[in-house]
């Protein structure tokens, strides 16, 4: 019986574990500092004129070791304070009209999504002359968006090969670089990495710090636990 | 001393803190023989301060504004300090309090705690979990997010299944033809000021039946028929205070260990706790594919799907769903066994109880799942869904281990009950 209950309460977490192996991990460090601050820096510069980050703060950034004067210098745009939020100038109706949907705001985007989804989207884009923006995505189908850092990463193009396979068509969907970018496809790897280690990070700022902390609590508790004990067994020696 | 005592004789002769303190805690005869399942009542009543405290705070910075309520909590999350701590304490505690009151539920089916002179004491339960659940189905819209706001969708769609007054009662609920921020501003006041009124009424009385009929044992045996003649004292009585509140302490610290490590290490619980979808803002115009309900109402979501519509009409899912949980009211008089306790009873309860749980839990990891989750079968059976048609026979079992219930109790073959308690 106890057998049988343990092995329903784990069957849900097996069946997760084998739909999601189909997206490569992004393997990001949340403990690197130093990428997560590539990665905001690609954020600013590439992500942030489209999508709003309206729950994140710029001086959050000093988190990572980063000083005021720093974040103004590189990250801050003449107009904006320190301490305000990663809003965008465009209007949100114009920007319907322009993509066919709003894009998203990215504060907790990683929450939804996942790492690994995000590092597969965002190199996942290939050229597709049926989308209004010449641009699809292997992860996101039909996505609005065009791909924003196709000047790194070169154009991909989708090629379809059919191959016969124990006497069955199969049709095999290879994703092939036509021009290259700027960077090499391992540049490539390490800049979206970088950024979606930075969007996980911006997801919950605090997520490093509320482990650290846990690991105090959980101390904290398991030594109150022996007075705790001791004085429960002191009161019951009396109880038959 | 001598002052302390003279200040709490003039308090006395006003209120009467000493007597209630007595009739409560120091001379409060609980039985001896409480065993792990007695932990998770003090705990229920933990988790509603800890949920009402928490819920305060969040109270001072979250803004019930359909177009502001998702930012604020990123604010709260952010912004205020330790907001995140309480954010977390506040949404794990609402799936722990669940988990708690199931187990707790669970000691009472086990130990026969519902049967005679506890009828009212278990009633008293039912509606507290009735409200609990009512708690946190408008509890669960407020942060907004696409989860928050289809699944209060669905479940107000399904008062529209009632004949006649359907659409215009879900229509009252709302405020509005959709979920909107009138249904949020309502849904608000429901969670912060109305409902939690209600529930700390119940818990009141909850506690005031307990105390007046006295608790039940693992053993299932009444400890007030066997009084020491001289003082009065059940034989196998011992006060609460101090013996189970030091006892209940050390379920309070393993309580908290747990909770800890769900809040600083995991709080959305594999998407089980805070679902993924509910990171992205509420959309009225984008559906998701797939609309689940946090887990604690799957088991009962599960039998609202799986019952087929009748002329059209959602209207007998509605019910069954209705049915699985106010079932729970009759246990006191559907069960007619001679004994209360597990310990006691016979191979047909045991076996029925197995498939209720079984039941349960099946039904509840369906109800997290599309029911096209194990595919179809073949066209022998008219290439009905597979998850659907298992949840079927669940729904019939899960119904069946009440509706038998007279019966297999009655004809069971029970051991004897001992006359004291057992260790």
């Amino acid at each position: 019986m106890r057998k049988l209950l343990i092995a329903l309460l784990f069957t849900p977490l097996a069946v997760f574990a084998a739909e999601e192996a189909a997206l490569e991990p992004s393997n990001i460090d949340p403990h690197d500092a130093v990428s997560i601050q590539r990665g905001a820096r690609t954020f600013v510069n590439y992500c942030l004129n489209c999508h709003s980050a309206v729950s994140m703060r710029y001086n959050r950034l000093t988190d990572l070791g980063l000083t005021e004067q720093q974040i103004k210098d590189n990250l801050l745009f003449a107009s904006e304070k320190v301490g305000d939020t990663m809003t965008i100038a465009a209007s949100r109706k114009d920007q319907k009209q322009w993509f066919g949907a709003e894009p998203p705001d990215l504060s907790v985007i990683a929450r939804a999504k996942g790492a690994d989804y995000l590092y597969a989207y965002l190199r996942g884009f290939y050229r597709d002359e049926q989308r209004p923006t010449g641009w699809n995505n292997t992860v996101f189908p039909n996505v609005g968006m065009p791909h924003a850092l196709w000047q790194l990463q070169g154009v991909q193009v989708m090629k379809t090969e059919t191959e016969v396979e124990e006497g069955h068509k199969v049709e095999r969907h290879k994703l092939e670089l036509e021009h290259p970018g700027t960077l090499t496809k391992l540049e490539y790897d390490r800049v979206t990495r970088d950024l979606v280690n930075f969007l996980s990070y911006m997801a919950e700022p605090d997520k490093t710090k509320r482990s650290q902390i846990g690991v105090i609590v959980l101390l904290f508790l398991l030594f109150l636990l022996v007075p705790v004990w001791m004085l429960k067994k002191e009161y019951w020696k009396e109880v038959h | 001393m001598g002052t302390l005592k003279a200040l709490m004789g003039w308090i006395d002769d006003r209120f009467p803190v000493t007597a209630n303190w007595k009739a409560h805690m120091s001379e409060y005869y609980a039985p001896k023989n409480f065993n792990f399942w007695y932990f998770f009542g003090s705990l229920a009543l933990l988790i509603l301060v800890m949920q009402i405290v928490t819920g305060i705070f969040l109270t001072m910075h979250y803004k019930p504004d359909a177009s502001q309520a998702f930012a604020s909590v990123e604010y709260i999350m952010r912004d205020v300090p330790w907001g995140w701590l309480i954010r977390y304490m506040h949404s794990t505690g609402a799936s722990l309090f669940f988990i708690v009151i199931y187990l707790h539920m669970f000691r009472g089916l086990i130990y026969g705690s519902y049967r005679k002179p506890r009828e009212l004491l278990w009633l008293f339960g039912m509606l507290i979990y009735l409200c609990l659940m009512a708690e946190a189905f408008f509890g669960y819209l407020l942060p907004w997010g696409q989860m928050s706001y289809w699944g209060a969708q669905v479940i107000v769609n399904l008062f529209g299944a009632v004949p006649f007054i359907g659409p215009d009662l879900s229509l009252w609920i709302r405020g509005d033809y959709v979920v909107s921020d009138a249904t949020l501003n309502r849904f608000f006041a429901f969670h912060v000021i109305a409902v939690p009124l209600v529930l700390l009424g119940l818990v009141a009385a909850h506690l005031l039946a307990l105390h007046e009929v006295g608790s039940n044992n693992p053993d299932g045996v009444e400890i007030k028929k066997k009084k020491d003649p001289k003082t009065g004292i059940p034989l196998d009585g011992i006060p609460f205070y101090p013996y189970y509140v030091v006892k209940d302490l050390v379920g309070v610290v393993v309580f908290l260990m747990i909770f800890s490590a769900i809040v600083f290490f995991g709080p959305e619980v594999g998407g089980y706790f805070l679902e993924h979808n509910n990171f992205l803002p509420a959309d009225p115009l984008k559906t998701p594919l797939h609309i689940a309900p946090v887990w604690y109402f799957t088991p009962f979501y599960s039998i609202l799907r799986s019952v087929p519509p009748l002329f059209d009409s959602q209207f007998p899912g509605v019910l069954a769903m209705g049915a699985s949980t106010l079932i729970f009211f009759l246990l006191p008089w559907l069960d007619r066994g001679k004994v209360k306790s597990i310990r006691y009873r016979g191979s047909l309860y045991k076996g029925w109880l197995a498939i209720f749980v079984v039941s349960f839990l099946v039904l509840g990891y369906l109800g997290t799942e599309p029911t096209n989750l194990w595919g179809q079968f073949g066209a022998w059976l008219g290439g009905a869904e597979r998850a659907t048609v298992i949840a079927r026979v669940f729904t019939v079992l899960y119904f069946l281990f009440f509706l038998l219930m007279p019966w297999y109790t009655k004809i069971d073959k029970t051991k004897p009950e001992p006359e004291r308690v057992t260790s």
